[in-house]
């Protein structure tokens, strides 16, 4: 296995850790874009525990702010946030809220948890990246479901009437949302017509293959005068397989059984 | 003297930072000749984001811009800066505290003819309710020119309250603005006090020489910033006044009103007259004809203070 995907391996055993330990969280959605997170914090962004405090840099939101789990995960690898931090998670006092705040937790680059946010957060940063004539780049990851919310169509028409071509959003398109499949719920599909139709560049990938998540995004930079969207195809709750595909799995704790199970798949050990 | 629109103030203001600090930038809701940022725009293009009619997404930028570094000025209507958007501010500005400085203009019945949907009644509730939001509702040029320079120099969000009608200067050019410090205009010889905020200090001027040909003499103190309230002088006066009057172009529910309440209720209970839209909603016409009929003249609130004296 190469060295990104044994990171993305270990976060989804911290994930599970860590809603474990707090008896409540989002399995589903975080296990989901676990992939995704682990190839753009590993593979494609610069950024590490050496640069995490500049004002200007790299960044990432985590628009679908319910999955905080993941990037607290991935921040752990990267050495940001302590490994015995995750049975802090949801407690009082810990640094890792249900939902990510800036604040109090070093390496969020935006408190999230209402949802349609984060692209329009992405976008000020790109505007401001263009004005300072910098390189750096803004990457956001939304949920699919969370494409229901009319504030991202007004970000998604605001993104391309600027050009942003520093802006980079991914979808994790895993289908599912807190009340049942997307196309039950409030169909949203097809999304690649709809951001082709908003001007924006788009690619669509296996979320689950590093690989070609970060050929993606590469290839992303290359694209000039429009900003880029990549829809990553997902399974909610990948790597457990009750988990899998599972509405149930929203948002929910998980009792010891099912604890022992899911790090069993996951290859961790569940003596801590 | 010269009569000025405090949103005219705003969009002076906002130009002349601009051309001192490039890190200050402008957002606009399709309203930008309207609240003033066009100005911005006239002098530094590049700066100025006009997001459409898409106030969400103007408030979101807006966070993303100040995290960045930049010092954005976000501006349109107040009823759809705070309304609309109420969520974005809560959430993408107030809760990481970001600099971000929310200019809206139109606010009150002072709109006018466009009537109730865009009269905002509601908005220093919404904003003051919020946790680390500066509220400061400038009442003239002098002081809007100051408020919005002050601002900038703040760390943390901002909302200041401007409105559309153009209104008589109350102070001069000597005039100090000190965010959270409020303003006595008028030392009374009697034991009653007007806080107000806004169009609100001009019509309690208007009211001070109303009652002073009746011989009644009341102090008038102009509270340009809600939040944070500055305790000491409304408790200062509330202890040596009989009854106290708090007059703003706002609901009575939640805004000037309701913060001097909260403050005396627990430190010094005095009796309060709440002079503000009574909660109900405005409608099209001109502002004086408005506040005739709402019970924001001069004329009604002279009347309630002799009325409260004879009881």
């Amino acid at each position: 296995m190469k060295s990104t995907e044994l990171i993305a391996r270990k976060m989804r055993q911290n994930i599970v850790r860590m809603i474990h330990s707090a008896n409540s969280g989002h399995p589903g959605g975080s296990l989901s874009c676990a992939d995704i997170v682990a190839a753009l914090y590993f593979n494609v962004m610069h950024i590490s525990k050496e640069n995490i405090n500049d004002v200007s840099r790299d960044k990432f939101i985590l628009s679908k702010g319910h999955a905080s789990e993941t990037v607290y995960a991935a921040l752990i690898e990267m050495g940001v946030l302590e490994e015995s931090e995750v049975y802090t998670f949801r407690k009082m006092g810990s640094r890792l809220q249900g939902h990510p705040n800036m604040q109090h937790c070093p390496g969020i680059d935006m408190s999230t948890g209402s949802l349609g946010q984060g692209l329009s957060v992405g976008i000020g940063m790109s505007l401001a990246n263009k004005l300072d004539g910098n390189d750096f780049r803004t990457y956001v990851l939304a949920g699919d479901g969370e494409c229901q919310e009319g504030m991202i169509w007004e970000a998604a028409m605001a993104a391309a009437y600027y050009k942003l071509d520093n802006l980079l959003l991914i979808i994790d398109n895993n289908g599912l949302q807190s009340d049942g499949f997307n196309e039950d719920v409030m169909n949203i599909q097809p999304l690649g017509k709809k951001f082709d139709s908003f001007g924006w560049n788009v690619f669509g990938v296996d979320g689950h293959d590093i690989d070609v998540i970060t050929q993606a995004c590469k290839m992303a930079e290359t694209v000039k005068g429009k900003p880029t969207v990549i829809i990553a195809q997902t399974v909610k709750g990948k790597g457990v397989d009750f988990m899998e595909n599972q509405p149930g799995w929203h948002g929910r704790g998980m009792n010891d059984e099912e604890f022992a199970s899911a790090m069993k798949q996951l290859g961790g050990d569940t003596d801590d | 003297m010269t009569k000025r629109a405090t949103r005219e103030s705003f969009g002076q203001a906002l130009t002349e930072l601009a051309l001192e600090n490039r890190n200050i930038v402008a957002l606009n809701a399709d309203v930008s000749k309207s609240t003033k940022t066009a100005e911005l725009q006239k002098v530094a293009p590049e700066r100025h984001f006009n997001m459409g009619i898409a106030e969400a997404d103007m408030m979101g930028v807006a966070a993303g811009l100040a995290l960045n570094g930049k010092i954005p000025f976000a501006s349109c209507f107040a009823m759809f800066a705070t309304g609309r958007a109420f969520d974005q501010i809560r959430n993408s500005i107030a809760y990481p505290h970001l600099n971000v400085k929310i200019c809206a203009s139109h606010a009150g019945l002072s709109v006018g003819p466009d009537g109730a949907t865009h009269q905002c009644n509601e908005d220093i509730a919404l904003m003051r309710v919020l946790p680390g939001m500066t509220v400061i509702q400038p009442c003239d040029d002098v002081e809007t020119l100051q408020a919005v320079k002050a601002a900038a120099e703040m760390r943390g969000p901002v909302y200041i309250r401007l409105g559309r009608s153009a209104v008589d200067d109350v102070n001069d050019e000597s005039y100090v603005f000190t965010p959270g410090k409020g303003v006595v205009l008028h030392q009374g010889k009697d034991d009653v006090t007007i806080f107000a905020t806004g169009l609100m200090v001009q019509e309690s001027l208007m009211a001070l020489s109303i009652l002073n040909e009746k011989g009644i003499d009341p102090t008038v103190i102009n509270i340009h910033t809600i939040k944070p309230l500055d305790k000491d002088l409304v408790l200062e006066y509330a202890c040596r006044s009989r009854f106290i009057v708090t007059r703003e172009e706002h609901s009575v529910i939640g805004g000037l009103g309701s913060a001097v309440s909260e403050l005396l209720a627990s430190e010094h209970p005095v009796r309060q007259i709440f002079i503000g839209v009574n909660d109900c909603f405005g409608e099209s016409g001109t502002p004086a004809e408005l506040f005739r009929k709402y019970g924001l003249s001069a004329k009604k609130i002279a009347e309630k203070i002799e009325n409260e004296l004879n009881r």
